[in-house]
């Protein structure tokens, strides 16, 4: 198992849980299903190598589990796959996605580390726990974008000066007390 | 470290159960010392940044069970630091609950009458105060909309956030840059302090032993300031009472630790566990149908699009905290926010053909985020959560160097638990769906298992030995001089944010531990000044 290899693996784990457009034409990770980046782009690979998150020393070992998973899925299959790839890069994007349902469902054995796994892609893509958020923002972070997360002030603060409609919008229980609690 | 220290007291934790009895020993003139296993963080030091190792992960812990997930804090202020400040007090009917027990869960002593003037010093303190519609932000004003268009009610609740100072950044989650929050770091600490109490962050408590004096010594390790993972043995120190707050998910664990030395514990040390019978589920609101149906515009020509925008959870519907409904079937549902981060992943895709929580479809979903709306349910459980043998230290193997680690709890939901969350389920759609206004799925329990910001019970109160392990006064049954003052109290679901009852239970608890105090040869004394002004009166102090 080279690095590489496991790079691109996960990589391929990465896309099918948030999935993104091509970086390049020839992208064999990334399927391509979407039209904008997705949680590879977002910085997915490093946030699982982030010391901080404790994946770091396994990585090696889940892409070779995800390889060994995504063969025996081909051969029960049948599914078509280009054999100079890892083997579950060489699955197609809906037989990446049936074989992640498989590792994360509750019965499954494994489904702690590839559900903490598809976690942190997730997180990758929604928060960008990577990078300072005022420096994701400032940088177009893809996931931050496409969640439309509101920018900071000035300051780097948060805060929104308009945000109550500022009218009563439904009648109040009849058994509320005067503090405002249930009675 | 050889020594072993000595004070009058030690306090194991500093949210609500900590702070305020730590706050009345310490003003009667007892000497205290607070243990408290995360960071001290205050004021500026409070970021508003997802990166790893900011507040956001620093003060929060995420504790996965077998079954149960609990999200709780982890600094000094515990709870109070990252919690949202919601602080309904707890329907009448909560302390008449049986549960599966047959019999009361409360103790005969406490009702919603003898806790209210305990409510009101705790009111006082922080403060509370109510919320007006103009204080409520756009995602409440939606969700009280919603019921008032399905024709049931919505209140703006009680808060303890400064409203003026808010700046509705909805970084709550992680601590309070501008103290508008009104967190424990702000009220009872610090008055604590004043009275001379010592707090010392980064020592996680282990165990306790006993003395041939019947006194105890607490067994702490000292925790690295960013690895959580890394810890060392800090020391001893030897107290005459020992007041444990360390939440409903670490202090049943130190007990359970101390067995071998301390001996037998009862039997409800770790068991009886309860999740706050918690449950969300996300809406993503069509824009078009919310102006048409619910008429809403901020005036911006958008009718909502503000799932970002607030201060937590500001409205709630309290229709089903009716207490002529049968038990498990009463509940309160809350609009919510959720930061992005951890929870995402478990918000599920409504309608989803393919995989519900990850994939092409949730991708879409995400796209629409700032018109999501998050439904907070808090009903009756059935207090099913047992704590397996604890972990070599802590309450947890840490996963990650800080936030992430896996605990010794086992959950498995009763039908009881199951159907009141089916049945709000089914009402949260039922207010949300109706006419097109939106889309709603409950967040998924295949992954984590069901999950808690509000953990409770496992070390209760109650008057039967067998089914609590602590008595009316908190204390440790068969081991004099061990109080239990967190959240782990508190015998069961309250259907309502817990924050306020655990600290009402702590105020009632308080002239007990000075007592006890008193009577194991503390010079302690009665009437600390209350917190906040003299516009309440404490209540009587009761002297057994």
């Amino acid at each position: 198992m080279t690095s590489r290899t496991a790079t691109m693996t996960l990589e391929a784990f990465a896309d099918t849980v948030i999935p993104g457009c091509k970086r390049f034409p020839d992208d064999p990770a990334i399927c391509g299903v979407s039209d904008d980046p997705g949680a590879v782009e977002a910085g997915a690979l490093t946030v699982l190598a982030d010391p901080a998150l404790g994946l770091t020393e396994a990585l090696d070992g889940m892409a070779g589990l995800l390889n060994m998973h995504a063969g025996a899925y081909q051969r029960r299959t049948g599914a078509a796959v280009d054999p100079a790839l890892p083997a579950f890069v060489a699955l197609a994007f809906d037989d990446r996605t049936a074989l992640v349902q498989e590792l994360t469902d509750p019965a499954h054995a494994e489904r702690d580390v590839w559900f903490g796994a598809a976690l942190f892609c997730t997180m990758a893509f929604d928060c960008a726990p990577h990078k300072h958020t005022v420096e994701a923002m400032a940088e177009g972070h893809p996931g931050l974008r496409l969640l439309g997360y509101a920018p900071p002030g000035a300051d780097g603060q948060w805060g929104f000066e308009h945000f109550s409609y500022g009218r009563a919008l439904a009648p109040p229980h009849p058994d509320t007390t005067p503090s405002g609690s249930p009675r | 470290m050889s020594a072993v220290e000595r004070t009058d007291v030690v306090i194991v934790g500093s949210g609500f159960g900590g702070a305020i009895a730590a706050y009345h020993l310490a003003a009667g003139g007892a000497r205290v010392t607070v243990l408290e296993r995360g960071p001290w963080l205050r004021g500026e030091e409070f970021d508003q940044d997802f990166l790893l190792g900011t507040s956001y992960t620093r003060i929060f812990d995420f504790t996965v069970g077998d079954g149960m997930s609990i999200l709780g804090g982890n600094c000094v202020g515990g709870g109070s630091v990252v919690y949202f400040a919601t602080m309904p007090r707890a329907p009448r009917f909560v302390f008449e609950r049986r549960g599966s027990i047959g019999r009361r869960m409360w103790p005969a002593a406490i009702t919603r009458d003898t806790l209210d003037p305990w409510y009101d010093v705790v009111g006082e303190a922080l403060p509370i105060t109510p919320q007006s519609w103009s204080d409520v932000p756009y995602a409440g004003g939606l969700f009280a909309a919603a019921c008032a268009h399905s024709g049931r009610t919505a209140n703006p609740s009680p808060s303890a956030i400064d409203k003026p100072k808010c700046t509705n950044c909805n970084w709550m989650m992680a601590g309070c840059r501008v103290d508008a929050k009104r967190s424990l770091l702000l009220n009872y600490l610090p008055a604590a302090q004043a009275h001379g109490a010592t707090i010392r962050p980064l020592h996680e408590v282990q165990r306790l032993t006993r003395t041939s004096e019947g006194a105890y010594q607490v067994h702490y390790n000292l925790v690295d300031d960013s690895d959580y993972r890394i810890s060392r043995p800090g020391g001893v120190i030897e107290a005459k009472l020992v007041v444990l707050a360390a939440g409903a998910g670490a202090t049943p664990v130190i007990l359970q630790r101390s067995e071998p030395d301390l001996g037998t514990m009862p039997a409800a040390v770790g068991r009886y566990f309860s999740g706050n019978g918690e449950r969300l589920n996300t809406a993503v609101i069509d824009e078009r149908r919310a102006r048409e149906v619910l008429g809403l515009d901020r005036g911006d020509g958008r009718a909502y699009e503000a799932y970002q925008i607030g201060k937590g959870p500001c409205v709630a519907n309290w229709d089903r905290l009716d207490g002529s409904l049968p038990e498990y079937s009463r509940y309160s549902l809350e609009q919510l926010y959720f930061p992005p981060g951890l929870g995402t992943v478990l918000a599920q895709v409504p309608g989803a053909a393919g995989p519900s929580w990850f994939g092409r479809e949730k991708k879409e979903m995400l796209r629409r985020w700032r018109s999501w709306l998050t439904v907070f349910t808090m009903s009756e459980d059935d207090n099913e959560g047992v704590f397996g043998p604890p972990p070599p230290t802590g309450n947890a193997e840490r996963i990650a160097q800080q936030m992430l680690g896996r605990g010794a709890l086992r959950y498995r939901p009763t039908p009881n638990t199951l159907r009141g969350w089916a049945e709000s389920d089914a009402d949260v759609k039922n207010i949300l769906e109706r006419d097109g206004i939106a889309q709603v799925a409950p967040w998924t329990n295949d992954l984590v298992g069901a999950y808690t910001v509000h953990p409770l019970a496992s070390c209760r109160i109650g008057d039967d030995p067998a089914t609590s392990a602590l008595d009316d006064r908190h204390e440790l049954r068969g081991h004099p001089g061990i109080f239990v003052t967190d959240g782990s109290a508190v015998p069961g679901a309250l259907t309502v944010n817990p924050a306020l009852t655990i600290a009402a239970l702590a105020e009632r608890a308080a002239p007990g531990l000075i007592d006890a105090a008193r009577q194991r040869g503390v010079e302690v004394t009665h009437g600390a000044p209350p917190l906040g002004g003299t516009r309440v009166r404490t209540p009587a102090v009761s002297r057994d």
